[in-house]
Parts: C-alpha cells; structure tokens; sequence
C-alpha cells in the first residue's frame, strides 16, 4: 500500500474484497473466464472469515446453491460470464418470485455461445433484464474502476437485501482484469443493508404478506419460522394459487417494489454535460474511452459531454430524458450491436437525434473511434 | 513526469502478463496512476500473449495503450504482430533472436534476454524479470526507485524464487546499460 492507501487490485479482486465488505459469507460457482478469479479469492477467503465457499456441477447448480445459502441466512453471491449466465436464467427467475435475495455477477466476454472467452463485451445488457421468462424484476449495477467495482458491489448486496431480489453485477472484461489502485475502505464506514426480519412470533407469520414498502419480512431457515418456498404462483402464505387475482398482485407487486423505488438507487455519472449539444452514453469499460473521447473533442472545441449510466436496470428514464431536452444528439456507445441504444431512443428520440456506436470484435472501442463516429478529427 | 505507455509482448507462458502486474503495482506504491491490462488466447500455454502498463501522474481513463512509449518483444510473432503500435521514436527492446528488417526507426536495443535466462539462471522463466529490468533501465530511473521495484517484484513472486528473481532484474538493468 502506498503513503495515500492505494493498492494495485484488479477488477475481479475488488469484487470479491468488496463482497466480503458488504457481508458475503457463501458464495457457490462454476470458474469461467473472465470471471475465474472472483471464485478463486473467494474461495481462498471465506473459509478464513466463517464463510463457505462450494464449487458446483454447473451454473444450474450454483445459482440455486446460493437461493439455498441466503434462505439459510447468508449473503449469497455467484460469478460467472456469458455462457453460465445463460444456465442462472432459470434459477434467476425462482429468486426474483420466491424474494430470495443474491448477487448474480457476469462479467461479460464475447458471445453468442462459448464465443470470445477472453475478450471483452456488452452483449448481455438486455440478457440482465429479459433473460429469465416471465414479468419480473430486475437490477443491474455496472462498474467501471476498480475502485467502483469494490464499492458498488457492496450496493449491489444492500440492494438484494433491501428489495429481496436477485441482483446482477455486470462487468465486463476490460473492467474485470484491469489493474489499477483502489483504497480499501473501513468496514465501519461502509454502509450496510441486511434483510429485514419477522417481528413477530414464529406461528403467526405469513411468510409473502408484504409490509406498506411491498416487502415481506424475511426469516431464515433453520430459526423457527416454518414456510414454503414455491417457484409456482403463490399466496402470502407461500402456498402455490391459481387465483387470478392473486397472481396479477403478485406478479406486479414483485416488479414495483423495484421499479417504484428507482430514485433511491438511481447512479450515474455526468461528464461535462452542462453546455454539452452532443451527448454520449456508455457505460462500463467503454465508458472510460468515452470521457477521454469528450475530452478530445472539447479541444477541438466541439460542445460533448458523458451521461454515464451505473444502475443500468431499471433504465434510468428520467434522467435520460433530461439528457436528451438539451442535447442535439446523442451517441450510444456500447460492445454490442445497440442493446441500450433501444431503451435511450426510446425515451430519447422526441427531443434528440440518437445514433448508435458499436463494436462486437472483442477489443474495446477506442477514444478515437468515438471521436470520428461523431465527426471530430482523429 | 511524461506518460509512459510500456507494451510486453511474447508467447503465453513466459510470464509477460506477471511482468507488466510488477511494474504496475510499483507504480502505485510509487504515489502514480497506473493501469495494467492484458489480452491473451484461450490456450494456457503458446499462443500470442500481450500486457501494457500505463503510469501517469494525471487520471488514467481509456484503459488501453494507443502507442507505445517503449515495447518489449519476446518473440519473433509478438514482434511481428505489434511493432506498428510503437512510436517512431520509441524504445524497442527484443530479445536477440528476434530479427528486424533493417528500416525501423526506434531505438533497438536487442538483447540476449532468452539465452541470458538459461545460461546463466537455468531457468527460461525469469526472462520476464530480465526484461523487466531492461525496460526498467531504459525507462529512466526518476519514474520509479529501485527499492520500490525490488519490493514490488519480491511481493509478487513464489517465495522460493525471490532471490532469483531479483538477480535477473539486475542482469537486466546490466544487459540494457550494455
């Protein structure tokens, strides 16, 4: 550590040591690059701080291992990339209708299928939020530092717990290898959030009836509180229903818990937007080439500036909107063929001209190639 | 200080990666902003295997090299493959196998580092160190001290083999003084 308490940490290592931060104490996976490492400190870790660490057959497994751990009681975590992503889909689902709160982290690579395992990608944006069938709802934090993979998967956690919700942490590549300085933070200054917990007597409690905030009170297993857990539709007792007025409840009160509290964990960046005419937004490793690409273009006295999306879902619509009433036009920046470029037309294309910049052959985009698509020099 | 952008490339395997990580995270223990990443194949060993390092005093955003201040290359494919990222003016250190086509405008500096490695430490794997020393020579001694290099190369390696380790970074410094 130097004189101002920064390490050299990587990516990864700051998503485990930040995991750890914020309480985690079971953490099952599959090894998969990019991602390998998280389960490899993690697993060297744990079991020194009282945790448990459990290498699984598969993603199928190790998704639901971590339902099991956190209905135990644990903060659960798993780390995979692309093609375990896929596998967690099912499972993803079950934690967001039985209110199982854990962390999903993807670090993403190049896809479809096996595709570029080692290089970097954004191809799972969408993936993050429609990847499970059926309505349900869906955070997902994106980082780009180190220093900001250590503390927002440490939000990531506080969130699960909070909302009762699997939650993903999408990295990618770029952000999951790279090394630079971080400093460390005192547990004691860290903000925590734990699940809240029954007050009342074990024979009195309905496991799903939801307080005024739409969240159930959450016992764990093993404490006395008797309940069912169902991925089928269920009543406040737990119990599977095919009432349809029950179902329709459920199913929106799962989204709005989420999608009603958005501005209490609304984060972003903005870069220079205040006279900006030209916007760009990226987000993750790309959005490190975007800020020097709007300090590129300032020199050559052209009005850009970054909105730089962290809570990638729910889409931050009201901020996008802002955005767009003072920009001329906007550029979505993105390692993939225009995933979040949609949602920004979307909400954007009434009051700006919103174009895409895109790049799937597993290198970062570059400052320069952000610069010429918007007509700067080289 | 003026922004140093390093590039080190070789075959998976000879510890480029490990190199790059060291120089790196003397940097930071330096006080700089430092950033190392790397690209390699899938295969574990062989393959094309590349890390940079970026140390500056000011933020560090675009994570990746542009041009190469200096560029290490181990081999003959690595050479091949990235002399075009090196600037005009810029350090090239190979190691002395590596054959050039006689119109480069860096300043070359080919060195023994692969023989060196099995001469003298009977071991191709401290060529990475030996490198390390040579762009560490090269690069100027003001950007970082020798002591924090020292410290950074004795954190990072298996125990066992610090002293090796740190013999060939000398060598290294040596074999770039000429």
């Amino acid at each position: 550590m130097n004189k101002k308490g920064y390490k050299l940490v990587q990516g990864n290592e700051a998503c485990v040591e930040g995991a750890l931060a914020a309480g985690m104490r079971f953490f099952a996976g599959y090894p998969i690059t990019p991602s390998t490492e998280i389960a490899e400190i993690s697993a060297e870790k744990l079991p020194t701080l009282g945790g448990r660490f459990i290498q699984m057959e598969d993603e199928l497994g190790s998704m639901a291992a971590i339902i099991g751990g956190s209905l135990a009681g644990k903060k659960a975590m798993t780390a995979t990339s692309g093609p375990g992503f896929s596998l967690m889909q099912e499972n993803i689902g079950y934690a967001a209708i039985t209110e199982v709160p854990c962390v999903v982290v993807n670090v993403q690579r190049g896809g479809p299928s096996t595709g570029l395992p080692t290089s970097p990608a954004q191809g799972d944006v969408m993936q993050a939020k429609w990847g499970t069938h059926g309505d349900h709802p869906a955070i997902a934090l994106t980082p780009n530092s180190v220093q900001e993979t250590y503390e927002y998967i440490v939000k990531a956690f506080n969130l699960a717990e909070k909302y009762r919700t699997p939650v993903v942490f999408l990295m990618d590549e770029t952000v999951g290898h790279m090394r630079e300085k971080m400093a460390f933070k005192d547990v004691s200054e860290i903000e925590l959030i734990d699940r809240k917990k029954p007050t009342c007597k074990p024979e009195e409690y309905v496991a799903y009836r939801p307080d005024e905030d739409m969240i159930p009170p959450m016992a764990s297993f093993g404490e006395g509180y008797r309940y069912h857990v169902s991925g089928l539709t269920h009543d406040e007792t737990g119990f599977p229903t095919n009432n349809n007025e029950i179902s329709e409840k459920l199913v929106k009160r799962l989204v709005d818990k989420v999608d009603k509290n958005i501005d209490e964990f609304a984060y972003f960046e903005e870069y220079k937007l205040e006279d900006a005419e030209i916007v760009i937004i990226a987000y993750g490793g790309v959005s490190r080439s975007a800020k020097s690409a709007v300090d590129q273009l300032r020199k050559q006295n052209i009005k850009a500036g970054l909105f730089r999306p962290i809570t990638i879902w729910p889409f931050l619509e009201k901020q996008v909107n802002k955005v767009s009433l003072n920009a001329k036009e906007i550029y979505v920046a993105e390692m993939n063929l225009g995933q979040y470029f949609l949602e920004v037309e979307r909400v954007a294309c009434k009051n700006s001209n919103v174009h895409k910049i895109t790049k799937v052959n597993g290198e970062l985009i570059t400052p320069e190639e952000i610069v010429q698509a918007i007509g700067g020099n080289k | 200080m003026k922004k140093q952008e390093i590039r080190l490339s070789g075959s998976g395997g000879q510890g480029v990666i490990l190199a790059a990580i060291i120089l790196a995270n003397a940097g930071v223990e330096q006080g700089l902003n430092a950033i190392q990443t790397q690209s390699y194949g899938p295969e574990a060993r062989g393959g094309a295997s590349k890390a940079e390092v970026i140390l500056s005093n000011d933020e560090i955003n675009y994570p990746k090299i542009t041009k190469a201040n200096i560029l290490l290359s181990l081999t003959q494919k690595a050479y091949d493959k990235y002399n075009s990222s090196l600037e005009e003016k810029g350090i090239l250190i190979i190691d002395e196998s590596v054959k050039l086509s006689g119109d480069e405008t860096f300043k070359v500096y080919s060195l023994p580092i692969l023989r060196t490695a099995q001469e003298k430490f009977e071991t191709q794997m401290v060529a990475n160190i030996i490198s390390l020393g040579a762009i560490y020579e090269l690069m100027g001694e003001e950007t970082i001290d020798k002591d924090i290099m020292i410290r950074s190369i004795t954190e990072r390696v298996p125990p066992h083999t610090v002293q090796k380790n740190t013999d060939a970074f000398e060598e290294g410094i040596r074999l770039a003084r000429g």
